[in-house]
């Protein structure tokens, strides 16, 4: 950047960011890089750096801790896909809380990306008597069965669409993701998900310092502050390295299935290859790469 | 006198007209004032602890903020297309209907802008929105469709009405090559910021309940109902306050037009109700949960049942040409109709399309303190701006502030 550009931007931030940060009130951190911040997809490298550095540096200062915030991109030839078998799942949440730990997810207040629905075998699947707030000795409870449901990482997100200033959109590899530093916090991705996929942080969330997951990825599970909107990533941190989500290396009875849809001989090509599968409001047309099947 | 001498001098003219006033004139501002303070601090409580403060949840996302801002744009839209039947029946006093119309849909667009910006997690990020510095989303997004439709209805009426008062006030007359085609694009303008305001929930395939082909025309119909209800209280106090002079026949023509819109209102209402209690689909559970409640969930019912009381009793009472001319009851019906598309905009649109959410959880909304507040503290705003913009353009319309050429010796500047 060079001099003049600098006093032109002071200046600007002198006039604009002082009236934006009047009505603001409360939110601190104001910077004038941040209020003239490009979106995501148009900035430059360095940038992209400064911003990876400046998480690290703020999560050392508020936890101690020496993260990695990593930028992996989606690779080529790659779209990943899901599948989970209704017939094995038990309905254990263990999927959940893998998830709320590898993904930094508010232990206070409790932010969940996956819901677990406890359904009536009778009923089949009847979101409108589902119990999300099952509390059982053990599981899985006779005469239920049980749906967890997440982002839905659709072909023709509704979320995407409602977004008014692309703080949301999809990756080349099928991921939707959020960039947490552009939501304006508005919610018309909330109303438009058809799966109740998406949190908002309603107040700040707390991470215990101990309990912070350093391997982090800019699009993911890095902190987010109070007042944007979060939800599941499939692990986009560990997935483009090759590995699985949390939730499905997890899972006591290997119900959860994920892979590349192009490559042929993977495990989310077996499944829809040799099981019927189903998509979840399959009406609406949003086309989810998330597949359910019964497996038994 | 250049033109910016006249600009300065009808600004400075402005000024003293709003700092003067009789008592009850001061009273009512010091109350807005006094309301304006509490929503402000609520709003700092707000944004210090996090939109926690409000009664919203992930299972209900958007609630009261985001109903009164739907409701307030069905009064700026239905406050300008008063301006059709003053055309049609050719009504004496067209520019005032006009100028009140418009300084009306000043204020709400004012208000539904300041409920979006107290909705939304990050304020300090708006400039997301604005072309060039952030990414609007078009044409995509329905959000970011609003944005633009609602600022350029703003801007429109503001560029008319300080047109027009800054004419009147120096004693011209506007040029109507101008200021007609104009005030003709505001009528269109109008029932476009209601209707992409409805398509904003209408679009969501996610929702049912807001998902019906009819939820456009009802939201002009119902803004058809509660807007003139404000400008013939409106017009009645001008006329029993000021010089002003409004034909009784003024008022009685527009308390029937809204008697037929309440009836359009009324019926789409039951085309809905029909529709979905008939058919019985599981999203007859929204309706339930308005009208019925569901497993006990029944918070919102005893509001709904008062809006269908309301517009019924203010529909009969408009219909009938001996309620509707009689005074005392022609105020009782805009006061009912009022309230009933209130309760119906603010409450029962939003609310019910999210209860039970997507997965079909209850959770039971009900605005915390600070909601209240906070809002209270909007309409004081829309209420102030109202009325120091009213104080100003009566006199004008009156004739008695004029700005005129000091070399002829007729500078006056008085006040009402």
């Amino acid at each position: 950047m060079n001099a003049p550009e600098t006093t032109r931007r002071d200046l600007l931030c002198t006039l604009a960011g002082c009236a934006a940060a009047a009505v603001a009130g409360g939110c601190s951190d104001f910077t004038h890089t941040e209020f003239f911040r490009s979106h995501f997809k148009e900035l430059s490298e360095d940038e992209l750096t400064a911003i990876r550095e400046k998480i690290e540096a703020e999560c050392k200062t508020k936890y101690d801790k020496d993260v990695t915030v990593s930028n992996t991109p989606a690779r080529e030839g790659v779209q990943f896909a899901y599948a989970l078998d209704i017939s094995r799942c038990v309905g254990c949440r263990r999927c959940v809380y893998a998830c709320v730990a590898e993904n930094n997810q508010s232990r206070d207040p409790v932010v969940q990306w996956i819901r677990v629905l406890e359904m009536d075998k009778e009923k089949g699947i009847d979101f409108e008597h589902a119990n999300p707030y099952y509390d059982a000795e053990t599981v899985p409870r006779p005469g239920h069965f049980y749906l967890p449901v997440a982002c839905q990482h659709c072909a023709d997100p509704a979320c995407v669409k409602s977004c008014p200033v692309g703080a949301t959109w999809k990756e080349p590899d099928g991921i939707v993701v959020i960039d947490y530093d552009w939501c304006i916090g508005c919610r018309c991705c909330m109303s438009a998900c058809p799966y109740g996929a998406r949190r908002f942080n309603w107040k700040d969330p707390s991470l215990p310092a101990d309990q912070v997951n350093a391997n982090m990825h800019i699009l993911g599970n890095r902190p987010r502050p109070k007042g944007v909107v979060e939800k599941c990533t499939w692990c986009v941190q560990r997935v483009r390295d090759g590995r699985y989500p949390a939730c499905v290396e997890v899972c006591p009875v290997g119900a959860r299935k994920f892979g590349n849809l192009l490559d042929p001989s993977s495990e989310i090509r077996y499944v829809l290859d040799k099981k019927r599968v189903f998509v979840l409001k399959n009406e609406l047309a949003t086309h989810p790469r998330f597949y359910y099947f019964y497996g038994l | 006198m250049n033109l910016p001498a006249q600009f300065l001098r009808f600004v400075t003219g402005s000024v003293r007209i709003v700092l003067r006033g009789n008592a009850l004139y001061w009273t009512w501002i010091s109350a807005l004032l006094v309301t304006i303070a509490v929503g402000v601090f609520a709003y700092v409580h707000q944004m210090q602890t996090g939109l926690i403060s409000t009664s919203m949840r992930d299972q209900v996302s958007w609630a009261f903020y985001i109903g009164n801002f739907t409701f307030l744009v069905g009064v700026a839209a239905a406050a300008v297309l008063l301006v059709i039947p003053a055309y049609v029946y050719n009504w004496k006093p067209i520019k005032e209907v006009v100028i009140l119309g418009e300084l009306l849909a000043i204020a709400a667009i004012t208000m539904c802008a300041l409920f979006v910006l107290v909705d939304v997690g990050h304020p300090d990020r708006l400039q997301h929105l604005m072309p060039g510095i952030g990414k609007l989303n078009l044409p995509s997004s329905l959000l970011a469709w609003d944005v633009v439709v609602l600022n350029g209805y703003l801007l429109l009426n503001f560029t008319i009405v300080t047109y027009l008062l800054f004419m009147l006030v120096r004693g011209k007359h506007p040029n109507y090559a101008i200021f007609t085609p104009l005030v003709l694009l505001s009528i269109p303008w109008a029932i476009g910021i209601h209707t992409v305001t409805a398509f904003l929930y209408n679009g969501l395939a996610a929702r049912p309940f807001w998902n019906s082909a009819i939820l456009a025309p009802r939201f002009i119909a119902s803004a058809l109902c509660s807007g003139p209800a404000v400008l013939l209280v409106l017009m009645q106090l001008l006329r029993r306050f000021t010089r002003f002079e409004i034909q009784d026949a003024a008022i009685w023509k527009i308390a029937e037009l809204m008697a037929y819109a309440m009836a359009v209102n009324l019926f789409l209402l039951g085309a809905e109700v029909f529709k979905e209690f008939y058919s019985g689909t599981e999203h007859v559970i929204h309706m339930q949960y308005m009208f019925t409640g569901v497993n006990g969930h029944s918070a919102i019912v005893p509001f709904m049942w008062i809006a269908v009381a309301c517009s019924i009793i203010a529909f009969l009472l408009f219909l009938v040409p001996k309620t509707r001319k009689n005074p005392i009851t022609l105020n009782i019906g805009c006061l009912l109709i009022y309230s009933g598309v209130y309760i119906e905009k603010g409450m029962g649109l939003v609310i019910p399309g999210m209860t039970p959410d997507t997965l079909g959880e209850i959770y039971e909304y009900q605005p915390s303190s600070t909601e209240l507040m906070v809002a209270a503290g909007v309409f004081a705003v829309g209420f102030l701006l109202f009325t120091l913009m009213v104080k100003v353009a009566t006199p004008i319309m009156l004739g008695e502030f004029r700005v005129a050429d000091e070399e002829h010796g007729h500078a006056k500047t008085a006040a009402a």
